[in-house]
Formats: structure tokens, sequence, C-alpha cells
């Protein structure tokens, strides 16, 4: 059991846990893009940062990997703290000026102008990467990766090509914290990442509801019956 | 492309399947094939039980990986600082001018390839240029044309 201080009030966590974890459980708010509790942290957005004073040290650290230790005293959202969250906000601006959730953060900040050129081929994406681990992690296909480093860095398929092990679950899509990634149900067809996938009808109420692979993907590693896996939730 | 695929086996045979030897892996391939074919990628990653991904991830992570082919001949110039401030930009330009290619791009005829590199370490020589093994210092433009022609002619080729 570690002790340590949020705001100057005491809390309590178990051996492990991180600064944000226990934050969040305490009623403290850390906003965050990257962070999702099923994949862990990563702590690319870097907008958990939180002040770390011990003893007489004083640091500024990611609060989604930062683990608890007694005797620290933390600030959330102390005047240096706000201050570099704000510069966060101003980059991610920069970068995904079109992105809702990074407009509604940073005006929430005060953040309105932004002093850095403003990048037009980067979309929503803020390369937090939650796909990429969604994909890996919990579906279990790795169709999505990083390529290239420094500013040409983007998500994709390899080559940017349709992928072979897609299965068009749309999952990253999902998960996506500013909704960069495309994913489009029409005329009984879902297109993601390049790829079409034809979507499945359900044979009781003739309702689209999830691609053919998506299905024999499930099916094989289920060993459930394709036939059944059609019938929709729904209708099951 | 089609890639030679007992090759690659001994290739991975040599690191004895080990998943860390990854990048020296296309290290071997891209020294076969003086760069690193979509076909070998996705053969090591299968053999290896990699996802395909990873394996592009880490091809397109490191500059010495190309996924492009390459030409016989590799022309780094350097523009490292000392070497910038001596005219690096410069040489740098006359090879692309002579050679009609960008950066990164290879001739037609395949024999050679212009790459630009942050520094080499021998800033009393700069501006240096690298073709392959050779070192050339304190470069002049009019050397530019030297080098070409010495590749071209077969000497060192």
């Amino acid at each position: 059991m570690k002790e340590f201080k949020i705001n100057g009030r005491k809390v309590q966590a178990e051996k492990g846990e991180t600064v944000l974890e226990v934050a969040r459980r305490e009623g403290f708010d850390i906003p965050t893009l990257c962070y999702h509790e099923k994949l862990g942290s990563d702590g690319r957005c870097r907008l958990c940062i939180v002040e770390v004073q011990r003893g007489n040290r004083r640091r500024f650290v990611t609060s989604c990997l930062y683990p608890v230790e007694n005797g620290i005293d933390v600030y959330t959202d102390s005047k240096d703290v706000i201050l570099i969250r704000k510069t966060i906000l101003e980059l991610l601006l920069a970068r995904c000026p079109s992105s809702d959730i990074v407009q509604h953060l940073a005006s929430e900040y005060g953040v309105h102008d932004v002093r850095y050129t403003k990048d037009v081929d980067k979309g929503k994406c803020i390369l937090c990467g939650q796909c990429i681990r969604t994909c890996e992690s919990i579906v279990g296909v790795s169709a999505l990766c990083m390529s290239g480093k420094g500013p040409a860095k983007k998500v994709t398929t390899p080559f940017d090509e349709p992928s072979e092990v897609c299965i068009g679950c749309g999952a990253c899509a999902v998960v996506c914290p500013t909704g960069h990634i495309y994913i489009e149900d029409r005329g009984g067809y879902r297109t993601i990442w390049r790829k079409k996938f034809e979507l499945a009808r359900c044979p009781q109420c003739n309702r689209l509801h999830a691609p053919i692979e998506q299905l024999e993907f499930i099916s094989k590693k289920t060993g459930v019956d394709i036939d059944e896996l059609l019938i929709c939730q729904n209708c099951k | 492309m089609e890639v030679d695929t007992a090759k690659i086996d001994s290739i991975i045979e040599k690191y004895n399947r080990d998943r860390s030897y990854m990048l020296a892996m296309f290290q071997d391939v891209q020294r076969l094939y003086r760069y690193l074919p979509k076909e070998a990628i996705s053969y090591i990653c299968k053999q290896l039980d990699i996802p395909f991904s990873k394996g592009y991830e880490m091809a397109t992570f490191y500059k010495a990986l190309s996924l492009k082919p390459r030409g016989r001949h590799t022309i780094h110039v350097c523009l490292g600082t000392a070497c910038h401030l001596r005219g690096g930009p410069n040489i740098l330009e006359t090879f692309e001018r002579e050679l009609h290619i960008k950066t990164g791009e290879t001739t037609e005829d395949g024999r050679f390839s212009i790459e630009t590199v942050n520094c080499l370490g021998a800033c009393a020589l700069a501006p240096l240029v690298r073709v392959d093994e050779h070192d050339f210092g304190k470069t002049t433009q009019a050397v530019v044309k030297k080098i070409i022609n010495e590749f071209t002619d077969g000497v060192k080729s």
C-alpha cells in the first residue's frame, strides 16, 4: 500500500498503479487522449502531464506512466502544469486543426491561436497508436502499423495497400480518440483502410451487421459455426 | 519481384531464426538485392511468425533500409554543419543536375543513387562526398563530373 498526496489531499493506492489511475478514482480531472483502460498507457498524447514533488525535487511527468510512490506530492493543475498542457494542446491543434476533440480541449484551456504552421496533411491523427494496439492485442490480427518517422510518421497498413489480414471489424475506428479513421458502410459493403468488405445479412431480420470476413475470423478463432454467427446480435 | 527463398532461408538460419535479429536479416537481404523487396519482408515475417505490419514498420523506420531499388553506386553527400558551410548543398545540387535525379532517387540505368548524410565525421575534408567506400574530400563542382565519369567508365564499378 502506497500513500501520497494529490493536490494536497491524502490518497492511498496499490503498488504498481499509476498516478493517473489513482487520480481518476479519487475524482481528480486529468485530460487524456491516448489513455484507454483496456489498452493501458503509452504516454503519447502527453496531455496527462502532472507535477510530482519529492523532497526538493520537482518533475513534470506523464501521469499515465508514472507509478505511485510513498510520500510524493502530485499537482494536477498547478500554474506550470497548465502552462505545459496549453503548449501541448497548441502543438496538437497545429497538427490536427480539424479535430473536434482537440479544438474542444484547447478552447477549454484558453488556447485559440496557434503560433506554429498548421499541418494540412495529417488529418485528425495524433499518432496515439491506440488503433495499432487494439488491432494487435484486442482483435489479434496486427493489420496496422506506423510507417516512417519524424514528420512523415503515420498510421497505415503495410505499403499503404489493402491489408491481407484486416477483417474489417472497425475496432480501430471505434477506439480512435479523434475520429481520424475513415469507415463507411454503404450498399452492402464496408470500406476501411482502402479495403472493401462484403457485409453479412442477418437471415432473420435481414439487417446488414458485420463483414463476412470478420465472422469467418471469429468462427475460426472460437469454433462457432458460421451459420450461427450470421444471425445478428439483436436476433440471438 | 521474385525473391530467392533459398538464399533468404540461409540468412534466417544464419541468425538461428531469432526474431531479435530481424534487422540484421533485413540488412543482409538489402546487401543481396541492394534494396529490401516487399516479398522478402513478407517471407521473413512469415518464417519468424511476426506480423507483416511489424516488418514494414521496421523497414520504414531505418534510413539504412530502402524499399525502392537502389543504384549500383550510392553517392552520399555530406550535409553536416562543416560541409553545409563549405558548400555541401551546392555539391548536392550539382549531382542532382548532372544525373537528372533528386535526392533519394536512382538513375534510370540503375547506376547511381543520391543520398544525403548528416555527418561522416571527417569535417576537415569538407565538403565531403562518399561514393560506396571511396571518400572525396574538399569536393568542388568540377570534381563532381570527375566522380561521375570515374564510376561510369567502369574503373570502380
